[in-house]
């Protein structure tokens, strides 16, 4: 078991790495640009004086050389402050906790659903690799593949929004409802299923295809046929020996994985106006509203960071050939 | 001589390909006697896996399929009987250990609850109790401080502790019959001879019968009493082990003979040269209707090349399949 | 007998019907492997259809435009006018404009922007992935580093940052989508050259003291080839999506037409007129199943393993 504790460790510093690093490249970003706050807040103001600029200037440090400036950047994220939003005149942290729920609620049920169903769907689909239900799931990922995440979205809306108005066109609850009664959870419910179907279908296509594959490479493998070969049932020997290691690169790759469904995620919140980080980072880079929009970026690659860590911890622990390690 | 305990019969296994169906066993004979070790021998591609596969029914169905043939344990056609009971005698009255250690023992299960889930299986019992036994088996197959070691996974062992492993499982539940298909192929040198003194032990403890298919005529030397030489899915000659070792009737069986080195214990006596067969196993789509072996042969006639030859007896319990000898008369 | 039909013979034993079946192979009979290659893309029904339709795609992009001259951004007819309408057989947007003449004309750029983001991403991905998997050692652990941090950054996001800071053009959208999107070859090319290197073939050239860069581009490159294509193929279809989101969001050139731009700019009417969005929409789709499908076929015709049939 120590040297599960040294994996968690070396994980937990390489985190810690990556979001520094992510920092640092946020900087880098304001500092590249053409352009700086000064100039959007003269923008805003339409036109100042140079008194006024060098005074501003030094407010925001930008008088100090490089390197200042970067140890004072990372200081005041460790602080938890993000800067302040030129167009919301809020603080960027403020925003982002606003908005960062909605879209965890969005992506985690999507990704769980897609998860779950496809690789029921692809192990299924394995056990007759040629069979019909097999040729489906092959063209269904193909076209999840193929189709573009928002133009499925609009195709949903004008279908069960639309033509059968089914379920609500946008947002996420009647703003009349009360925040915490059951008749909001259940509107909020309501919203949901356009936004999460759409999102969670090209990952279901994706994972019931990989799911096939993972599980069509077990069952050809020596152990299955040692299993068979003891007189296992073909059910023991598909779900109990050959799904937990089909399982092992699903939920690699689903952590690999999240930093795309994010993306996803906010072109499926443009298409519904669902009130996640998404919509804040579209209005956010229509305004040129520069703090705002780097402070997503990073809380963003701070949630795909944590959330890589924890699949990793997941597929360690269930392959005993990482979690023990070997003795040779 | 006493009645067989398994007894394979015209037993004929088809695959489909993209080039039509190839024959992979055809008119396969072989029986099996209580309290010996029978050799099956052959190049790769000769049929002995899939007769392994065939005797514990799981040729992949498709592409493959059993077509034709009996094959009888205790008078019981095991081609004949359901699934259900079928999954009772895997692993129960007849199991097998494969060619590569390395690779069939499942990675994310102990090796003590890999062992445990076939006692459970086929003896039921509570969970302690096929614990328990599984510690037992690794004990009587030589593997040290077994209470420890079941509970290790199989990626901290050896090859040759995990063939140990393997053969632990195998005999977990006493079967009748034993399969051990190259056990040794992917071993070094010196766990090879551990893993078949082991065999030939567990074989006099149980009484077990052990088939032993293998590529290698001095494994065959070594272990068995009797052996079946396979070619191209067809039997060419069958026998006791000292009488084909010193008679051999077949020119396969000859060239087999011809590939194993011998040893001497005076280095200054003349070595006898290693001798090789030309060619190689053909595809089962293309072969045709005569000797298939008539191709490689050196002694080849053209009657070899247009018919199959039949079956002769040459000697007590010696049978071969050539036309060479049905030419000399018995 | 031809050698097509010997070396048919060759590649159809039992093998491949079966994992646990073992013949040999005629060592004279093989076929050069670009030959057997084409020939089993050949074979695929669903990958020559794909390769069809892409073709049908190059035509209508890049020579219809020719004979079909409306100007995409002209006002023709009356806003929102259905398909099926007298001079705009599409339909029009909200402004009026034609919708075919979008399809058209606008076809081009979101190919153009596809096929050279794919391109930065394979060399970027290329470079970065051979040199880690070849030397290994430190270099190998600085630039997993650096593709892991790319990983972690949300792709859209990031490419959205970088097209609003840099103004967006075909150019910056380009460079954006091979920015963000190189890090899947680089890993398979790690992967594949962490392989080849230790064949037997690789530690013969290397006694012979070869230099490095030529096994690196003599011997290990052509033999890491045929993953790396397919990876490519995939990532012009993943390039071209990336685009076509960029674009919905409004992030794309506005002076410059193309399907994604013409489905973010009628973002607003799509509950009044379904066909704005709809028939952009379908030409995308109907785009990167064409790249897939090409990408299947040729994964199926270069793996030798054809498990997945």
């Amino acid at each position: 078991m120590a040297n599960f504790s040294i994996i968690v460790v070396k994980r937990l510093f390489n985190a810690a790495a990556l979001i520094l690093a992510v920092v640092i490249l946020n900087f880098l970003l304001i500092h590249i640009a053409p352009g700086d706050i000064v100039d959007t807040i003269a923008g805003e103001m339409g036109g100042i004086s140079p008194e006024l600029i060098t005074q501003i200037r030094a407010e925001y440090g930008l008088d100090k050389p490089l390197y200042e400036q970067l140890a004072l950047y990372v200081w005041k994220i460790l602080q938890g402050d993000l800067g302040h939003s030129f167009f919301y005149d809020v603080p960027v942290v403020e925003l982002i906790w606003d908005a960062l729920p909605q879209t965890l609620l969005l992506v985690i049920t999507a990704l769980s659903l897609a998860l779950v169903i496809g690789t029921i769907l692809g192990v299924i689909a394995a056990r007759r690799p040629n069979g019909a239900f097999s040729h489906f799931i092959t063209v269904l990922a193909l076209v999840g593949f193929s189709a573009p995440v928002f133009w499925t979205g609009i195709m949903f809306l004008i279908a069960f929004a639309s033509f059968i108005p089914l379920f609500p066109p946008a947002g996420m609850a009647d703003p009349g409802l009360e925040p915490g009664s059951l008749d909001y959870y259940l509107d909020v419910l309501h919203h949901m299923v356009l936004p999460v179907v759409t999102l969670a279908l090209i990952y279901l296509a994706f994972y019931s295809r990989l799911s096939r594959a993972s599980m069509l490479d077990v069952l050809g493998s020596d152990y299955i046929r040692t299993a068979r070969a003891k007189g296992l049932s073909d059910r023991v020997v598909v779900y109990k020996h050959a799904l937990r290691n089909a399982l092992i690169p699903i939920v690699t790759i689903a952590g690999l994985q999240f930093a795309q469904i994010l993306s996803g995620a906010v072109l499926v919140e443009a298409v519904f106006t669902w009130p996640g980080l998404g919509t804040l980072a579209l209005e956010a880079i229509l305004r040129r509203d520069g703090p705002t929009i780097l402070g997503i970026l990073f809380f963003s690659a701070m949630v795909v960071v944590i959330f890589n860590l924890l699949t990793d911890l997941t597929y360690n622990l269930i392959d005993p050939r990482i979690r023990i390690g070997s003795k040779e | 001589m006493a009645e067989p305990l398994l007894e394979i019969k015209d037993l004929r296994v088809e695959f489909d390909t993209r080039d039509g169906v190839a024959t992979v066993i055809d008119g396969l004979d072989i029986s099996l006697y209580p309290g010996e070790i029978l050799g099956i021998v052959g190049e790769s591609g000769c049929g002995k896996s899939m007769t392994a596969l065939s005797i514990m029914r799981l040729v992949p169905v498709p592409p493959g399929r059993i077509a034709k043939g009996t094959i009888r344990l205790d008078g019981e056609d095991l081609l004949q009987v359901s699934e259900k009971r079928m999954r009772g005698v895997r692993g129960n009255a007849i199991s097998m250990i494969f060619q590569e250690p390395m690779t069939s023992l499942n990675p994310v299960f102990s090796v003590g609850d890999q062992i445990a889930e076939t006692i459970l299986l086929h003896e039921g019992g509570s969970k302690r109790a096929a614990w328990q036994r599984a510690v037992e088996m690794l004990d009587a197959v030589g593997i040290p401080v077994p209470e420890v070691r079941a509970r290790e996974y199989p990626h901290q062992m050896s090859g040759g502790m995990r063939q140990r492993v393997m053969i632990a499982m195998a005999l977990a539940c006493q079967p009748r019959v034993l399969i051990a298909d190259e056990p040794t192929t992917a071993l070094d040198v010196t766990v090879q001879a551990q893993i078949f003194d082991l065999l030939k032990d567990l074989q006099k403890k149980t009484g077990a019968v052990i088939v032993l298919i293998t590529h290698d005529m001095g494994a065959i030397a070594e272990m068995a009493q009797r052996v079946v030489v396979m070619y191209a899915g067809r039997k060419v000659e069958d026998g006791p082990v000292d009488e084909i070792l010193t008679n051999p009737k077949h020119p396969y069986t000859t060239g087999l003979i011809g590939c194993v080195p011998h040893l001497s214990a005076d280095p200054s006596e003349e070595r006898v040269p290693l001798t090789d067969i030309p060619g190689v196993v053909p595809p089962m789509t293309r072969l045709g209707q005569g000797c298939p072996f008539a191709p490689r042969c050196s002694e080849a006639m053209d009657k070899c090349r247009l018919e199959m030859p039949t079956q002769s007896v040459v000697g007590e319990d010696h049978r071969v399949s050539c036309w060479l000898i049905e030419n000399d008369g018995p | 007998m031809g050698r097509n039909d010997m070396s048919e013979q060759a590649n159809s034993q039992i093998q491949a019907a079966s994992p646990s079946f073992e013949t040999e192979v005629d060592i004279l009979t093989i076929e050069h492997p670009l030959r057997e290659a084409a020939r089993m893309f050949a074979r695929n029904k669903a990958a020559v259809g794909g390769l069809i339709l892409l073709v049908g795609i190059l035509i209508l992009t890049l020579v219809v435009p020719f004979f079909y001259t409306v100007d995409p951004f002209d006002l023709v007819w009356a806003p929102l006018s259905p398909p099926g309408t007298e001079n705009a057989p599409f339909g029009t947007d909200y402004l009026g404009r034609d919708i075919l003449a979008g399809i058209v004309h606008g076809g081009s750029a979101t190919l153009a922007v596809g096929a050279s983001a794919a391109l930065l991403a394979v060399v970027i991905g290329l470079s970065v992935g051979s040199l880690a998997g070849y030397y290994g050692g430190w270099v190998d652990e600085v630039l997993m580093r650096i593709t892991e941090f790319f990983q972690v950054l949300p792709t859209l996001l990031f490419a959205m940052v970088i097209v609003a800071l840099f103004r967006p053009s075909v150019a910056t959208v380009a460079f954006a989508i091979g920015v963000v999107s190189w890090t899947a070859v680089a890993r398979l090319a790690r992967s594949e050259f962490l392989r080849i290197r230790s064949l037997d073939y690789i530690k013969a050239a290397r006694s012979i003291s070869s230099s490095n860069r030529r096994i690196i581009w003599l011997v290990i490159l052509p033999n890491a080839m045929p993953p790396l294509v397919v990876q490519a193929t995939l990532a012009v279809g993943g390039a071209i999506l990336f685009e076509a989101g960029l674009s919905f969001l409004g992030l794309s050139d506005p002076n410059v037409m193309s399907w994604g731009f013409m489905i973010g700019s009628s973002r607003d009417y799509l509950m009044d007129a379904w066909w704005t969005v709809t028939i952009p929409g379908i030409f995308i789709f109907l785009t990167v199943l064409s790249v897939s499908l090409i990408g299947d076929g040729l994964n199926d015709a270069t793996n030798p393993k054809l498990r997945e049939r």
